[in-house]
């Protein structure tokens, strides 16, 4: 399915192992983080999105890196204290079948990547952004050597099948998921083959995350496809659906120059890794993002509405007057939010200008649109806690 | 008389008035559309000035007039409904002008020749 030596954009993209089943379905192919994925399909990306909050879609996200990681001791507390050196989430505390987000931060208190780790058993599976999953695994090798074994899967495809119908879908497989709530991961057979599902996503809605053997994936894909509730869902809508849910999108919402506090992201450092925590720092970057967790950012990513229909994308310059000179920051991700019927934005401001209701300036096209700094998620998210 | 741009705009004359539009091909390249900024009624304009702004799902793209002339009359119905333009992108019309030269419209493609260039 990969191959760890190429770096995303080189040659031909990768084909991930729906790759068939998408032409099939007349998905608009597009290269992204090095693998041809569907952009939309048919349908377009406005109603796949609004399927996706009225019943249940199914994307492809085999692109995402999926790490496996043991302790060479055998035992959990190894495996998560060697996960800890690198992150600055509460891994020790995660219970067994249980998920959490993280960050790999990097010395300046930057983000290398965002991902999600689950613990199963003693082992710890890590799912990472496909642009990053190689630099991950590199990273991960060179700080963890000796103390645990990281390995990246390369015989499984990802689907995530998102929306409030996803549940019934994957039930009617029979998979046992109806006992799982939000953040849940759970090894199952589903049409036989061996799957590892997780009750998140990255849309706001419930749904699930299957890693399921790449030979038996596009079975398990259609046989959701059969599902009267479920349509294909491409990159388009995936996109439009994490912006109304305030999920950042790394390489733009967050990179190595954003730190956790400035990114909105506080929540993710659990209390043991602050300061005065039983396991405070231990992480690169501890000191800048341990004082900024006490003192507050300069800055800080806030969600925009800007007036009008006009989308504000990625790029446009923020002020914080009709005609000021000099931007106070930029919008990092935009776009036209399906479920508002209006612009949406994400971006950086100074922590002075960062409270829900300051009226804000984005430029576009020379000009200067208002845009009020909005709580996060635009649009409410509907796990099932 | 129907002609077409390479930037994927349809022109029709009737008259020396030109009515203007993007092709089924356009609307299907820049996906859902879901703003649309349109020149002013009145508006003086030439070949290469960017008269109207489309925002799809995707991107921002903008459309460049096709003669030299004036905006006679533009469509608000795509601007308080955008999506009308990808259901029927032929009578989705953007704006109509008054072309300076009504017959320059011939230097543009026919359908054979704008099939063409797409296929």
């Amino acid at each position: 399915m990969t191959d760890e030596t190429r770096t995303p954009g080189d040659e031909a993209p990768l084909r991930t192992p729906l790759h068939d089943l998408h032409l099939a379905l007349g998905g608009k192919m597009v290269a992204f983080a090095g693998y041809a994925l569907p952009v939309q399909y048919p349908a377009g990306v406005l109603k796949e999105h609004l399927h996706t909050r009225a019943a249940a879609s199914l994307f492809d996200v085999s692109h995402m890196g999926q790490i496996a990681i043991r302790a060479a001791s055998g035992l959990w507390e190894d495996a998560a204290l060697a996960l800890e050196t690198v992150t600055c989430a509460d891994v020790l505390g995660l219970a067994p079948g249980r998920q959490r987000y993280g960050l790999f931060t990097n010395e300046n208190g930057g983000i290398l990547d965002d991902f999600m780790f689950a613990r199963e058993g003693d082992a710890l599976a890590l799912v990472v952004n496909g642009a990053c999953k190689a630099a991950d695994l590199a990273h991960l090798r060179a700080r963890l050597d000796g103390a645990a074994s990281v390995r990246m899967i390369e015989d499984r495809a990802l689907l995530a099948l998102q929306g409030p119908m996803a549940e019934a879908a994957l039930a009617a497989l029979g998979a046992p998921v109806g006992t799982m709530r939000f953040m849940d991961a759970r090894r199952m057979t589903i049409l036989g083959a061996d799957c590892f599902v997780t009750r998140s996503g990255y849309t706001g809605e419930d749904g699930f995350e299957i890693s399921v053997p790449a030979e038996a994936a596009r079975a398990l894909a259609e046989a959701l496809l059969d599902h009267e509730a479920v349509e294909p869902a491409g990159l388009g809508a995936r996109d439009s659906l994490r912006l109304e849910a305030g999920l950042c999108l790394y390489g733009a919402d967050i990179d190595e120059t954003t730190t956790p506090v400035e990114a909105d992201l506080a929540w993710s450092i659990q209390k043991t890794r602050r300061a005065g925590g039983a396991r405070q720092g231990g992480f690169p970057g501890a000191e800048v993002i341990l004082r900024q967790l006490i003192e507050g950012a300069p800055r800080r990513r806030v969600g925009l509405r800007p007036e009008g229909r006009a989308p504000v994308r990625a790029g446009a310059p923020l002020f914080a007057d009709e005609d000021a000179a000099a931007p106070v920051g930029h919008v990092t991700s935009g776009g036209f939010s399906p479920t508002l019927q209006a612009p949406a934005a994400m971006g950086y401001v100074p922590a002075a200008l960062a409270e829900p209701g300051r009226r804000l300036f984005a430029e576009l096209r020379g000009r200067r649109v208002p845009a009020l700094v909005a709580p996060l998620p635009f649009v409410p998210t509907s796990y099932k806690r | 008389m129907i002609r077409f741009t390479e930037d994927h705009e349809w022109l029709e004359l009737d008259g020396d008035v030109v009515t203007v539009g993007i092709t089924e091909h356009a609307a299907e390249q820049l996906g859902d559309i879901v703003f649309i900024e349109l020149p002013e009624v009145g508006q003086k304009i030439a070949p290469g000035d960017e008269v109207v702004t489309i925002e799809s799902v995707k991107a921002a793209s903008d459309i460049a007039a096709p003669l030299e002339g004036v905006v006679t009359e533009i469509n608000e119905k795509i601007v308080e409904n955008p999506a009308l333009v990808n259901e029927d992108p032929m009578n989705a019309w953007f704006f109509r002008m008054k072309a300076d030269d009504p017959s320059a419209i011939e230097e543009f493609m026919d359908e054979d020749a704008y099939k063409d260039m797409i296929a």
